[in-house]
């Protein structure tokens, strides 16, 4: 099965429908206001409203939850390392190994906003599809250029990633074992190059295609954004939740 | 190495933005409109490639290949890999949107000055341009593990040995894209010279 897959963008609950500016603007926001916090009533407060983001998503939990894991795997290496050097008061000793209660502390709290900041990313960007977020930021006067890269880029991955399991299926046929030798990547090179020539080629011929049909620098979109009642109102309670947790940090100021 | 969301502190993560836009709008200068196709296929065809694992003893490493990438691209490498990120964050949730700044310096950065730093090398002849190409796979992800390291540090000084064990998890990715950097080079100069162009102009 193909790893390149948006398994969270098709639904029809609210958060799907909401226009993607304002989830867009909205999933920023809130994801720097976490990453920026440094209390736990802020950390806290910001996961239960991404969890209600998640409910308003309607995303099957078991997805969502494989997905949660894999982020958690650099987050699950902190925690071998920062609670034993972390400067603080002792709580557990083995050997020459000290754990710290500042240090359970902090690296609890980097869990919690980084499961926060992604869980709101799932309920709120991933329930778009990858072109209309390009529109859309377009639409938010990002340069052109790089919308242009980003729907052309997501455009031929699919393309690109069939070409190469056909690749991959024309080495096993040729009895291809990898192993930790010279010959393994000395293949898996030329695999990865004769993707990029066949790329070049493709670019190319697209390229011609588009000139044949009169591109000149614009993509026109037959679809059009609405700001609905719906999204004024999603607008309205975000920005007052968002204001609700910056007041949450500046009252609880100070680390920890 | 991807930094996760809500590890860095605010003034890296602003930082790190700062950097990203300012080498995305020099890159987005270079790219003329019509190049756009070719550079988002070629952008297309790293993200595959990184999911290519390589056996190195027990483990399989997936190759970043931002040593290449700016061999190819130059400056253009930066908004190329900044839309990577970016897919990567919204398909598999990898990285973030707020660590997007800084994962783009870390990988984009060592592209460009490979790009420039190796480019003299590679042009010439035989041997010299071979140990350009492994110095450049090296070189790239090294520096990538320098500013990953530089990143967390300066967050805070517990992140001290995290930094370095996550420098040292780059030593044998860096021998990997090495060898795998100088065949894909040796590669282009038989079968498809021209797509070298970028480090002849």
């Amino acid at each position: 099965m193909s790893p390149i897959q948006e398994p969270f963008a098709d639904g029809v609950s609210l958060a799907h429908r909401l226009d993607p500016r304002g989830k867009i603007v909205v999933a920023g926001l809130f994801a720097v206001s976490v990453a920026v916090a440094q209390t736990y009533a802020t950390a806290l407060a910001g996961l239960a409203l991404a969890l209600v983001c998640l409910a308003l998503a309607r995303l099957p939990l078991k997805k969502v939850g494989a997905r949660l894991l894999v982020v958690n795997a650099f987050i699950f290496f902190l925690w071998f390392i920062l609670p034993l050097t972390y400067p603080g008061d002792a709580v557990w000793q083995f050997g020459p190994f000290t754990v710290s209660r500042q240090g359970l502390l902090y690296t609890g709290l980097i869990t919690l906003k980084s499961n926060t900041i992604v869980i709101a990313l799932i309920a709120l960007i991933a329930t778009a599809p990858v072109n209309t977020l390009g529109q859309a930021l377009q639409r938010l006067r990002l340069p052109d250029k790089l919308c242009h890269l980003l729907l052309f880029t997501y455009r031929y991955l699919h393309v690109l990633e069939l070409e190469f399991q056909r690749l991959v299926q024309a080495l096993k046929i040729r009895g291809f074992h990898p192993g930790t030798n010279l010959h393994t990547y000395r293949t898996y090179a030329y695999l990865a190059a004769m993707l990029l020539v066949h790329s070049c080629d493709r670019a190319d011929s697209v390229y011609r295609a588009m000139l044949c049909r009169g591109f000149h620098g614009k993509f026109y979109s037959l679809r059009i954004f609405s700001w609905q009642p719906r999204d004024r109102v999603f607008g309205a309670v975000s920005l007052l939740a968002l204001a609700a947790l910056l007041y949450l940090e500046w009252r609880g100021a100070g680390p920890l | 190495m991807h930094i996760s969301e809500g590890v860095l502190s605010p003034a890296v993560l602003g930082g790190g933005a700062g950097l990203a836009v300012m080498g995305t709008a020099i890159g987005l200068k270079k790219l003329d409109y019509e190049a756009i196709p070719r550079v988002a296929i070629l952008s297309a065809a790293f993200f595959v490639a990184s999911l290519i694992h390589v056996p190195v003893g027990p483990v399989g490493l997936h190759l970043v290949l931002n040593g290449l990438m700016g061999l190819l691209l130059g400056w253009v490498a930066v908004p190329a890999i900044l839309i990577a990120l970016f897919l990567q964050a919204l398909l598999f949730q990898f990285g973030g949107l707020t660590v997007l700044g800084v994962n783009t310096v870390v990988m984009a950065a060592p592209a460009v000055f490979c790009f420039y730093a190796y480019r003299g090398l590679l042009r010439r002849p035989g041997t010299a341009a071979a140990v350009g190409a492994f110095a450049c796979g090296a070189t790239a992800i090294l520096l990538s593990g320098l500013l990953v390291a530089v990143a967390l540090i300066t967050t805070g000084q517990s992140f001290l040995e995290v930094a370095e064990l996550v420098l040292l998890a780059h030593i044998p990715i860096m021998i990997i894209e090495g060898i795998i950097t100088l065949f894909i080079f040796l590669f282009f100069q038989k079968v498809r010279p021209e797509m070298l162009e970028g480090i002849y102009a």
